[in-house]
């Protein structure tokens, strides 16, 4: 199978708390996956524990690399981890001020993994800066300006520009319309959802809005108290929920 | 005062200078510090910790430097001190009073006779030569604290050779200003391993690191850290490929001795705001007169 991340059995406790529970899934290549639940399910601690934010106390993820390797993320080195956190992963945090750099530039910020990597040049970096915010429909203009100074829209289109400049194969969201007001959700949706087509991008999209699953994720995972109680197509999962929790969970949004 | 001079008051009176240890600090707390400046010195630009003593004089006069002068200092040698380049500061001078009197040794303001030089924020205009010890007052020494506030986290960064955020500041620079406008205390990388602040001296001094032929030990006392550039060791500061380092001086001559290659101080003359510029190297400017 073409998974870019397999996971089995993913355990994680806060000493009697569970977190999450025998978690078991495969994401595919370009494949975008929606955790939704209430708060408190598990689904930020699944989140973390898979980025690597988190040590996991049982179970396996197995990570395919660039060069096609499985790399069993459980046991790979911290040097690694946060490598492959800045060059093929990306966190998209629920509140940009946690993704971004708040007192350095726009152009800063976005290539700050760059000038990690090694890259020295500061012109290229400026036009890699520039092109990557005309992508992300911020006005080149605003490249010097502190990110204080932007929108809650454009401070979250910021981070998504700083996250993809190295061209991840892996992105962990978390909740990333949340606090936006419902316009500017729709266009960073529709952002997203080019960006995540065009690029071919793997995604885990933690979110508790249904509007944004409905439109970004393939699949759906719904949680509850750190299981996993329904899994399959979002369209069949949302329109057939079949327990009694995602069923709940369904009628609970509002009809117009 | 060119030549060596003994300090004739704790020479007549031994009671004097009998009631502290010599150089002030006990043997122990000598040897904790003498083995962290060889751990220093082991790993060039490492900051190594150390349990750093109250010091009869407050944190920022140079409690660190002071420190490890009195860790390296012998019966034999001669010490000069310089504060900003000059050596009759309130700062030089009282350190060099200080060990006159805890230690009673040999001060001088010659560059070239002395074997310990304790300095703040200048590297002298002389070269140094083997067998000298340089000795840095430093303020700050985690050259990413003001980028990353996190201890834990910049120790990471420093494990792990993560220095692009050292990068993202000298980025900023040229977006704000044109030009990287860091003119002290700029970022250089050490035996291309370890970033390192090499304490507020003026980027002019960066170069003088590279190579030089005598050690160069660097004391925090606040934040209790010694790191160390060993002789003879490559010291690059941090560019970008197309905006190369470049040391800054005033573009000027000194009004004293004439010199066009010394780092030069500025002196407001008068209520018309008319310029002087004079050495900041007090005995480089008094040699060449």
């Amino acid at each position: 199978m073409n998974n870019i991340l397999s996971v089995k059995s993913l355990t994680k406790t806060y000493g009697h708390q569970i977190g999450c529970n025998d978690i078991s899934f495969d994401l595919h290549e370009g494949e975008v996956i929606g955790v939704v639940g209430e708060s408190g399910s598990g689904k930020s601690t699944l989140l973390s524990c898979l980025a690597g934010r988190l040590k996991v106390d049982k179970g396996s993820i197995k990570f395919k690399s660039r060069t096609d390797v499985k790399e069993e993320l459980t046991e790979i080195t911290e040097v690694r981890r946060r490598y492959l956190s800045r060059t093929d992963w990306a966190f998209v945090h629920q509140n940009p001020r946690d993704g971004l750099r708040m007192d350095i530039s726009a152009g800063g910020n976005i290539t700050e993994r760059l000038m990690a990597l090694g890259q020295r040049n500061y012109s290229s970096l400026r036009s890699k800066a520039l092109n990557w915010l005309s992508k992300v429909e911020i006005s080149t203009e605003r490249i010097d300006d502190n990110p204080t100074t932007f929108s809650g829209g454009m401070q979250q289109r910021l981070q998504i520009a700083r996250n993809l400049i190295t061209e991840p194969r892996l992105i962990f969201m978390d909740e990333p319309t949340g606090g936006l007001d419902v316009s500017v959700q729709a266009k960073l949706l529709d952002l997203l959802r080019k960006i995540v087509i065009g690029l071919n991008l793997s995604v885990i999209i933690v979110t508790h809005d249904l509007g944004v699953v409905r439109l970004l994720a393939d699949r759906l995972i719904v949680m509850k108290s750190g299981e996993v109680v329904e899994t399959g197509l979002t369209d069949q999962v949302l329109d057939d929920p079949q327990h009694e929790y995602t069923q709940l969970l369904v009628s609970s949004v509002l009809q117009f | 005062m060119l030549k060596s001079q003994k300090n004739k008051y704790t020479k007549e009176d031994p009671l004097e200078h009998d009631e502290y240890n010599f150089a002030y600090l006990d043997e122990q707390t000598k040897r904790m510090i003498r083995r962290a400046i060889l751990k220093a010195i082991a790993i060039p630009g490492y900051q190594v910790p150390f349990s750093s003593r109250e010091m009869p004089m407050p944190y920022g006069w140079g409690t660190g430097g002071v420190q490890v002068t009195a860790s390296c200092l012998c019966p034999t040698d001669t010490l000069k001190v310089i504060d900003q380049g000059a050596d009759d500061t309130t700062n030089a001078v009282s350190i060099r009073k200080f060990f006159e009197k805890t230690a009673n040794i040999n001060t001088t303001d010659d560059t070239n006779s002395a074997s310990i030089i304790q300095t703040r924020h200048r590297i002298p205009e002389e070269p140094l030569k083997e067998g000298q010890i340089l000795i840095y007052q430093v303020p700050i020494p985690e050259p990413l604290r003001f980028l990353e506030p996190r201890e834990t986290e910049t120790r990471i960064m420093h494990a792990l050779e993560e220095y692009g955020l050292m990068h993202v500041k000298l980025y900023e620079d040229i977006t704000k200003h044109g030009h990287i406008s860091t003119a002290y205390a700029y970022p250089i990388k050490v035996e291309e391993r370890y970033v390192m602040d090499p304490s507020p001296i003026p980027k002019f001094d960066n170069p003088k690191m590279h190579n030089n032929e005598a050690l160069q030990l660097f004391g925090a006392g606040r934040e209790q850290r010694i790191y160390a550039i060993p002789p003879y060791t490559k010291v690059i500061s941090l560019d970008f490929e197309d905006y190369p380092f470049e040391p800054m001086k005033a573009e000027a001559i000194c009004s004293i001795c004439g010199s066009n290659s010394s780092y030069l101080d500025e002196i407001i003359v008068n209520d018309k705001g008319d310029k002087n510029y004079i050495c900041s190297d007090t005995n480089y400017c008094e040699k060449r007169k």
